[in-house]
């Protein structure tokens, strides 16, 4: 019997993170399989509906993902984006989302190695906690 | 009333507005209804009492915007919720500061009518009065008198701004902010429960929710040409009232007016379900607090929080 994996939806911003995975996956670096990536200009353009809609339509999780503080390409998207999380994630949790549900990190294009870790842990996490049951539709 | 009135009379009458938002008495008990002065002679229509629940900063936004966009000057009755609203529109550049007169009366919070009805058991009211301290409700073979403070909205039993602040004109002397220690309580409370609860919680209250729109409509602060629920290509949320559609339009609801929710509870008012909406727009204020150090709409100079950012803040939430 083969045992559950989660599904997770990974959003990740085409300079760094995007990049990070690329290099992630040309240095042969392992990591689960249960992420699907979307790539976004920068984590500035993500629009907390593509989290919860991930959620709705079935993801066990969601990683956003973007560059360093100081290093977003468009100079200041995600410290917007940061501001944006920040009120995102403890509402989510407030309402009755599992903390470790919504996950966000920061990775830069030369960190592989931590976008490997970053996807470890995030699975880890998810699986700890269990299927996605609440926001799911037609749960 | 009277001081009122005639403030009103003398801008007309001196041609510094052409037009005064303010309420009148409404045409059930206990209600009052939003007024259009243009000319004196109206102004005696005028009252401020715990019946003016509207936030009348309404009337400068959504598609009511045409008001704003002539050259007409425009003075609006004002409690200190609906003030905050107007400093938040203005620092959104949807109104200029230059066109209102903001007129503040003293607030000592307004009527959640469904508090009244449950001191008479739900007997029908046919008169009711308030002195600003103590309200008389009466009806066919009663009459009762309670405190106001026992019959105020929720958002007003925490509210420690209640007096406009930002004004040209008071009626009466503006009060100094309180301490908004005590503020978020509820949130709290909440936040001590377990996830599960929480959402189980979540739940049961929000299942109520016909989707139709009254919370957003009547909010200042909600002035999308489209909102994202009347949006259909791509449609993000199904418009049924399935609890994941309806909990994710009114955490979307909430983040959209982060930073910009002054917590008048007009939107609580206006809900036909009764549903509890305020918990919401209180725990992202409070994040607003104290993560930024914001308080909405309490300052004409302060950017929006959720418009501005430090590039050394707080970032506790992202993982290690
Ligand atoms: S929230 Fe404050 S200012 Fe607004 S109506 Fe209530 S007491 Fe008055
Ligand atoms: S969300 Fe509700 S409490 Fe907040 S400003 Fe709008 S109407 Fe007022
Ligand atoms: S006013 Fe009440 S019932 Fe209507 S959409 Fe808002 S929460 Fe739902």
């Amino acid at each position: 019997m083969s045992e559950w994996e989660p599904k997770i939806l990974a959003v990740l911003c085409n300079w760094c993170s995007y990049a990070g995975a690329d290099l992630a996956g040309v240095s042969r670096m392992q990591y689960p399989p249960n992420i699907r990536v979307v790539r976004v200009p920068c984590s500035g353009r993500v629009d907390p509906l593509f989290i919860l809609k991930g959620l709705q339509s079935g993801y066990d999780g969601v990683l956003v993902s973007g560059c360093h503080p100081g290093d977003c390409h468009y100079i200041s998207g995600n410290y917007v984006a940061r501001r944006r999380f920040a009120v995102l994630k403890p509402l989510l949790e407030f309402v009755g989302i599992e903390p470790d549900r919504v996950q966000f990190s920061w990775i830069s294009a030369g960190e592989g190695e931590r976008f490997a870790e970053v996807v470890s842990k995030v699975t880890e996490d998810i699986k700890k906690i269990g299927p996605a049951k609440r926001l799911v539709k037609g749960a | 009333m009277k001081e009122l009135r005639e403030t009103v009379k003398s801008l007309l009458t001196e041609g510094k507005v052409d037009l005064v938002i303010g309420w009148e008495k409404g045409t059930m008990p206990g209600a009052s209804t939003p007024v259009f002065i243009d000319t004196a002679e109206k102004a005696d229509s005028l009252i401020f009492d715990s019946t003016c629940r509207n936030n009348l900063s309404v009337y400068f936004t959504k598609d009511r915007r045409e008001l704003a966009k002539d050259d007409k000057k425009i003075g609006v009755v004002v409690k200190g919720c609906d003030s905050r609203s107007l400093v938040l529109n203005i620092t959104e550049k949807q109104i200029d500061r230059e066109k209102v007169t903001i007129i503040g009366v003293p607030c000592n919070g307004v009527l959640d009518m469904k508090k009244v009805t449950g001191k008479v058991d739900g007997k029908e009211i046919l008169e009711f009065t308030d002195d600003g301290e103590r309200v008389t409700v009466k009806g066919r073979e009663f009459e009762q008198t309670f405190p106001l403070d026992e019959v105020i909205s929720d958002s007003c039993v925490t509210c420690v701004r209640r007096d406009a602040v930002e004004h040209d004109l008071f009626i009466g002397e503006a009060r100094e902010p309180g301490s908004d220690e005590n503020a978020y309580v509820e949130v709290e409370e909440f936040e001590k429960l377990d996830s599960g609860e929480r959402w189980a919680r979540m739940e049961q209250e929000y299942s109520a929710c016909i989707r139709c729109y009254a919370c957003r409509n009547v909010c200042p602060s909600c002035y999308c040409n489209v909102c994202f629920v009347d949006q259909n290509d791509p449609q993000w949320i199904g418009k049924s009232p399935e609890i994941t559609d309806t909990m994710i339009f009114h955490i979307i609801r909430n983040l959209h007016v982060a930073g910009r929710c002054v917590e008048c509870g007009a939107c609580e008012r206006a809900c036909p379900m009764d549903i509890k909406l305020l918990l919401l727009n209180r725990k992202v204020a409070k994040e607003v607090r104290d993560r930024f150090g914001s308080v909405t709409g309490t300052g004409l100079e302060n950017k929006p929080a959720m418009a501005d950012f430090k590039e050394d803040e707080n970032q506790d939430f992202i993982m290690g």
